[in-house]
């Protein structure tokens, strides 16, 4: 059983830069801020090292961070100028009894995040809802489609803080 | 009707208009679409089931739309199963009703505000014939719509229908 500062200086010495921070000031448990763009990696060491051994993903959930300059557009509807959507990662280790919540944030305009479908199959639909939710592009997925909405939505993400909803969906009125 | 609460001792006539005959049968007999939507679904089941028993006003569940009469609306449309909805209602054949059982399936429900994804009412795909309210509304609620429902039969006419 390791706590996650321990965790946190095991993977920072194996992978240096890509760790960018342990943040543990939270009211919630601490979490490991992570480089999106090698989060398939980090994953697969906290599966496979011996001494983590993380073999299950709790969870994997996208995040509207809202932290972005806040602007209206001339039919003065708000939208976000930069910021960051983020997707956390819940993991246990069902051997070893000790868990980890990791994050990794991509800017807005261009959110790519590499996908730890490797590491977990369960991954595969968590990222497909996240997708779908906040269109968080996970790269080398093996099948990143709409999993909740109709697969011919074209007005958006959802869950993203600035989403406005359409008048009509395939000529269906949407609002009450 | 009460057709046969007199003892027949010989051969007897019943004289009756078509109508009456037609609506008779039609109102004691709805077969509905076995189908549900959400945790309304749970409660129309339940009225299917011994203790409500749906089979004694004729109501059975079947398996195809091209076979059945009436089709209750029982839980939350999406808009991705509002297409679907309005499908299984055009594969039925006329004379058919629909029931719109709960909040959900009346206006919205509580997704009347935030639900991004929810239809704010199934009458905006299919014509509704009685609603009925709750979250989700209890077995007898759907036994009085189901009354509801044969009430307005019963009063049809085969030459035009009487909304």
């Amino acid at each position: 059983m390791k706590s996650a500062e321990e965790i946190f200086n095991l993977i920072k010495e194996k992978f240096g830069d890509s760790i960018i921070e342990l943040k543990s000031d939270k009211p919630v448990e601490p979490f490991i801020v992570v480089n999106p763009l090698e989060v398939d990696k980090i994953c697969l060491f906290l599966r496979d090292e011996k001494e983590l051994l993380f073999d299950s993903l709790m969870n994997l959930s996208g995040v509207d961070d809202a932290n972005g300059e806040k602007v209206k557009d001339e039919k003065g509807l708000e939208t976000f100028n930069g910021g960051t959507l983020s997707v956390y990662y819940h993991l246990e280790s069902t051997s070893l009894k000790h868990k980890l919540t990791l994050k990794a944030s991509a800017n807005r305009e261009k959110p790519e995040i590499v996908t730890v479908t490797e590491s977990w199959k369960c991954a595969d639909w968590h990222e497909r809802e996240a997708y779908d939710m906040y269109g968080i592009v996970f790269l080398n997925h093996p099948d990143l489609r709409r999993i909740l909405m109709p697969y011919d939505w074209e007005h958006g993400y959802p869950l993203r803080k600035d989403y406005k909803n359409p008048e009509f969906y395939q000529g269906m009125k949407v609002p009450y | 009707m009460g057709l046969l609460d007199q003892e027949f001792t010989e051969g007897n006539i019943v004289i009756a208009k078509t109508e009456d005959l037609f609506n008779w049968a039609r109102l004691s007999s709805l077969w509905q679409v076995g189908f549900g939507l959400a945790c309304c679904a749970i409660e129309m089941m339940a009225t299917s089931a011994s203790h409500y028993d749906f089979d004694r006003f004729g109501v059975i569940p079947r398996p195809s739309p091209r076979q059945s009469d009436v089709i209750i609306i029982s839980g939350t449309v999406t808009l991705k199963m509002a297409i679907r909805v309005k499908r299984l209602y055009e594969q039925m054949p006329d004379p058919k009703y629909v029931i719109s059982m709960g909040s959900c399936a009346n206006c919205g429900g509580p997704y009347w505000e935030h639900g991004y994804h929810v239809l704010k009412g199934v009458d905006r795909v299919i014509p509704v014939d009685v609603y009925v309210p709750g979250c989700p509304p209890r077995p007898e609620a759907l036994l009085e719509g189901l009354l509801k429902l044969q009430e307005k039969i019963r009063n049809e006419s085969i030459v035009k229908k009487i909304a």
